[in-house]
Formats: C-alpha cells, structure tokens, sequence
C-alpha cells in the first residue's frame, strides 16, 4: 500500500492523509494507490499540508504501518521519549517501531 | 562578556522583522514551501523528522544567565519543556510551531541572540575552547577575536551563498578542546620567535563522509592581518570550491584535490590585494572589543588544594565530581566546573527549562554571570570559587546533573540520531543510554579512565564519531539499524582518524562489543597511567579487532 505523509503547515507536525482530510495518527492513514501525487499537489496548494510525499506502507490487523524504520519512528514520535510521543500511557506503542 | 552595540542590535531586530513578514507570508500562501525553504534555513529554521526545528546560535559557546533563562522560557512556552546542546555549541529545540517563529526570535533577540548562522552555506557560529578565559593552559582568550569574527561574518555579502557550510574553531590554549583540525578552518593562538601572539591556520579539516585532518596553511598570522587572511582563504574556496557536487563542495576536498602548497600559493596571491586594506585589524579596535572580556572581578585567593581523598570519603560521589569536572582556573583560588549533561541513561546534551533555569542561577551567583557550552554537550561554570564548590554540587545533585563523569567513557557525545533527525539512519540516543548504564559504576568508570565515545546516527558526522577513541557509526542495512566500530580517532592536537575495524553490529550487540574493546584495553595497557589512545597507539588495531571479531 502507498501512504502519503507531510507536516502540518502551522504546527510542523506530521500529518497522513485519510482520504478525505489529514490526520496526526497513522491508523487514520488511507492507501492512496497510485493517486498519492494528484492529492499531494492538490492539498499542498491549499496550504493543508507542507511538503507532502508518497511512502511504501503495510497493511496490519492494527491498522496501516510505514514499511520503513524512519517512517515508523516519524509515526510515533522519538523512541527515547515516550511522553512525546502520540501514545505517552502505552508502554508498547514502540513495539512496532523497531 | 560582549554587549551589542546598536548596529548589532539594528542588524538582528531587521532580520527578526523581515524573518517574520516572511513566515506570514508562508502561512497565508503567498510563498511556496520551495520558496521558503532557503529563507527559513538562512534562519536556522529546519523540517526535521517529527517538527520543525530551532537552532539557536551561542557565539563562541559564550553565554550570560540571562541568556540561559531565556533559553529556558523559551523551551516551556513555545516547546516541550527542553532543548538539545550540539556540537557545534548551539542549542536546538525540536517542536517549535511555525506560527511562534517570529516570537521566539523577538525573545531571542532581547537578550542579543539569534538563529543566524545556525544553517545554510554561509560562515557559521564560531565555535572555541569551552574553558576560554579561565584556563591555565591558555596563551590568549580567543573569545575577542572570535566576536570579531563574528562582525566580521555575520551576514558578510560575499560569503552568504559558499560552494557549501564553513566551520571555524579556534583554541587560545596549548591543548587543543575545541577540535581545531577538524574544522574547515583551525585557528590555534601561538607565539612566534619573536615572542609576539598570532595564529596558526589550519584549513581543509572535517569529518562528515570524507574525514580529513587540517593542513598547516600559515604558521603565524597576527591579530592585525588574521581576517584580510581569512577573507583570503575564503574567497579562494568561493571561486574554486566545487558547486557540481554536493558532497565535494567542502573546502577539504578542494584542499586534497588541489594540494595545500597549491592552495597556500593561491591565498598568498589573494592576501597580497587584501593585505594592508580595510580588513586591517587596529589595536585599539582589538582591545576594544578585548575589554569586553576583561576579567571579571576576581577575589584575591590563596590557591587552596582541595582534599579530594578527604571529600571521597565523607561522599564518594562528590569526590568523583571533584576528580573529574573540574578544570585548572588562571587564578589561584578558582576552577572551572564541567556540569555534565550526562547523567546514566540521559540523551546527550538535553536540558530541561528547570535545569537550565537552575545552572543559570548557579552562574549568576557562583560564575560572574557567565556560562559555557562546550563541543563535548556539556555546560560549564567558568569562574568558580574552590569554596562555593560544595553548594553548587548540591544543587546539581538536586537537579540531577551531578554525575562527576566529565571525560569519561559515560560522557558521550551523541547526535539526535533517527529519533529526531530526517537525514538519520539509525538511532544513536538509545545506543549512548545503552552504554552509559553499561559502564555506569563508578569504580569501572574510574578503572577505564580517559576514554572518549563519539556516535553518529549517519555518516554526515554530526556525533564526531570518526575522531572518538571508539567511535560509532550507525548505518542502515535492508531496513535494519547497524553500527560500524571504530577505534583510534582523536579530536585533539594529536589528531588522529579511527579505523573501522569491521563488519556492523546489531545495536543489541554494541555494548558487549565496545566492553570487549575496554577490556581489551585494560589487559594490554602497560600502566593505569597509560589512556585508551596510547594503548591504542602502542598496540595497533590488530587486538582491538581480534577483541571484535575474533583471530579467524
């Protein structure tokens, strides 16, 4: 499956693209085939997302996962601090990570 | 320390104006993110992995209480409650929001700092000796010159679009800690036959995926002619640095490619127009700008040896601080003090808005209102009276910065690794917690003695790895982290590069490959009094590799 990820134009923070709007957790995030560049164009030109991109992604029974480390730490935030990320009470939120 | 005079304050207040109309214009559209991109790295404003980031410049690692607080408040209000030291004596903040920029930089400026320099293919932040001032070993302070430079740099027209990013550092003392040889121009204070105080210019030093030690360029350079020469080196790599390839575009390729003595000539020729001209450096500007940095109002002292065995008793862990961070002051009856940004199982270089609000408090009251960072992520107290020691350790122990670790195996320098950084291949923050409670004991850390761990998430360096005593590399291999080894590099005057000694290692796998390398050590040394690097020196790589990967 292809994702297609930025930032948040006013926040930095990274966004997925759910097939209908933009969302800071990657469960949210909608294959986008092969429409990924259209979308990107489209939603970078309504400064909803900042430097959008397509990336290669996994479909899991816990939802959609970054095929790429870097991707997957992108996702969940630094794996050195847990209270930073988007899951701070889980304790195994970085089990996939890695 | 320096105050801005109004042209500096001008210069700064104008780029925070134009900076912020700048970031509007990008929030309401009106300018493209490939419009912005070049703009906001002119201002040390990066994309990173999670956010934006901030990277702060500290002038020559120099900075007031003030300062520091600032930095602090700065880290509550407008970030997550930290920032991050670097190597290059700056401070990074990892989660600004695009939208606070322009306050972030206003506060900054109030309190004459700024991003500038911090990015891009300019001069950047000029980095020193962390001891600059105080040390005993010094034959000048550096830190006028260095803010000379600075004027000099800042914003200079010629030099704001290089074939790539420059680096000067400049050591005013006889043992080089501010990695000299390794940047892209090394200025070391020396004292000619004569008896007069100038500077030795080393170029072409970097690490990054070429590592290169710097060549001797000029032995001897006085203060009055030192930014016509600079100026003159700077404009030679300007017209011939590589722009076809980024990943030649150093001055250290043009340098190796070209030859020194061929680069020698070419600086000379150039120096010959400039030499004498505007860029002359008068004495009385010098020690205008010298008297900025006057020592501050020092007591009269007897120098007072501290009972360190007495202390060690009483506490052990004081009496460790007192054996390792503490460095020899220029007064008698003083000391410079390394608080150690490594506490067991810290990141590297992280502090938070309290920790940062508390060691500015200690500078105010103990340091003369001055601070340092050093290249190595760790603050320092400059000024310090032998008598205040124990009151300051207390504080530190209260804000959990009182490891006395300081040039030991636990204080590592470490990037942010692929936990922050969108150029990262691997992580290198949990490979330097890993270690630190690896080797965490005290009476292990002692046994071990001087022995620098240096790690990189990727090969552009950031972490120095190539010049720790064990350095660490982490690569990517088919989606999986890995980490070369090296061992022999040496960031001092006896620089040196560390050879990789083989294959990666799985990052499960780096502590018991870097303990057998110290244990290697410690059963070949000759003496306890032999460090890591002689040892090393002595016995070659052949044992450390067999230590790795065995004699097959």
């Amino acid at each position: 499956m292809k994702l297609l990820t930025g930032n948040d134009l006013k926040t930095g923070f990274v966004t997925w693209w759910t097939g209908a709007d933009w969302s800071l957790h990657i469960e949210d995030a909608a294959d986008v085939g092969e429409g990924g560049e259209a979308i990107a164009a489209a939603e970078e030109g309504a400064r909803r997302v900042n430097a959008p991109y397509i990336i290669a992604g996994e479909a899991t029974t816990d939802g959609p996962r970054p095929a790429h480390i870097k991707d997957r730490i992108r996702a969940l935030g630094p794996t050195v601090r847990p209270d930073l990320t988007l899951k701070p009470a889980d304790p195994n939120a970085g089990d996939w990570v890695i | 320390m320096y105050k801005y005079d109004e042209y500096d304050q001008q210069m700064v207040d104008a780029r925070v104006a134009e900076f912020s109309d700048q970031v509007r214009r990008r929030l309401a559209g009106e300018i493209t993110e490939d419009q912005f991109k070049p703009l906001r790295l002119m201002n040390g404003l990066y994309l990173q992995l999670h956010a934006y980031m901030l990277r702060v410049a500290v002038p020559y690692g120099t900075m007031s209480s003030k300062q520091l607080r600032m930095l602090g408040h700065i880290a509550r209000t407008y970030d997550r409650n930290y920032g991050h030291f670097t190597t290059r004596q700056n401070i990074q903040f990892n989660w600004p929001k695009l939208r606070d920029i322009p306050k972030i930089l206003e506060l900054l400026a109030s309190v004459e700092m700024h991003a500038i320099q911090t990015s891009g293919n300019c001069i950047r932040n000029i980095t020193t000796d962390q001891f600059a001032g105080a040390a005993a070993d010094e034959i000048l302070d550096p830190r006028p010159v260095a803010e000379i430079l600075r004027q000099w740099s800042s914003l200079h027209p010629e030099f704001l679009y290089l074939p790539r990013k420059f680096k000067i550092a400049m050591s005013g003392a006889t043992h080089d800690r501010a990695a000299i040889r390794f940047h892209d121009i090394g200025l070391q204070a020396t004292t000619n036959a004569e008896g007069e105080i100038g500077w030795e210019v080393w170029v072409g030093g970097g690490l990054g995926r070429t590592p290169i030690i710097g060549k001797l360029i000029n032995p001897h350079v006085p203060h009055e002619h030192l930014l016509a020469y600079l100026e003159s080196i700077l404009r030679v790599y300007n017209r011939y640095g590589r722009r076809d390839n980024k990943y030649k575009a150093r001055i250290k390729i043009l340098v190796h490619e070209e030859g020194i003595d061929n680069i020698r000539a070419q600086v000379e020729e150039e120096f010959s127009h400039v030499k004498g001209g505007v860029l002359t450096l008068p004495q009385d500007e010098l020690d205008r700008i010298g008297a900025y940095f006057a020592a501050p109002a020092f007591e009269r002292l007897n120098s007072s040896a501290i009972d360190v065995a007495r202390e060690k008793i009483i506490n052990p862990s004081y009496g460790r601080w007192l054996d390792n961070n503490l460095n020899a002051h220029q007064r008698p009856g003083y000391v410079s003090v390394t608080v150690s940004l490594k506490p067991i199982g810290g990141a590297p270089g992280d502090a938070t808005s309290e920790q940062m609000e508390a060691i500015a408090d200690l500078a105010e009251r103990y340091s003369f209102d001055e601070l340092r960072v050093s290249h190595e992520q760790n603050l320092v107290l400059p000024h310090v009276k032998i008598a205040d020691l124990p009151a300051i350790y207390e504080k530190l122990v209260e804000i959990g910065f009182a490891e006395g670790n300081a040039g030991l195996i636990t204080d590592m320098i470490a990037c942010p690794g692929l936990d922050f950084c969108a150029l990262a291949n691997a992580r290198s923050i949990p490979i330097a917690q890993e270690l630190s409670r690896k080797f965490a004991a005290p009476e292990r850390q002692k046994q071990i003695g001087d022995l620098k761990i240096k790690i990189s998430g990727c090969i552009n360096a950031c972490g120095h790895h190539h010049v720790g005593h064990i350095g660490i590399l982490g690569v990517e291999k088919k989606g999986t982290e890995l980490y070369q080894i090296t061992v022999g590099g040496d960031a001092t005057e006896q620089a040196s590069i560390g050879d990789i000694l083989g294959h990666g290692f799985v990052a499960e796998d780096v502590p018991d490959a870097i303990e057998r390398l110290v244990d290697t050590y410690i059963a070949r040394r000759e003496s306890e009094a032999e460090p890591f690097i002689a040892a090393f020196r002595r016995l070659g790589k052949e044992p450390f590799k067999e230590a790795l990967y065995g004699n097959g």
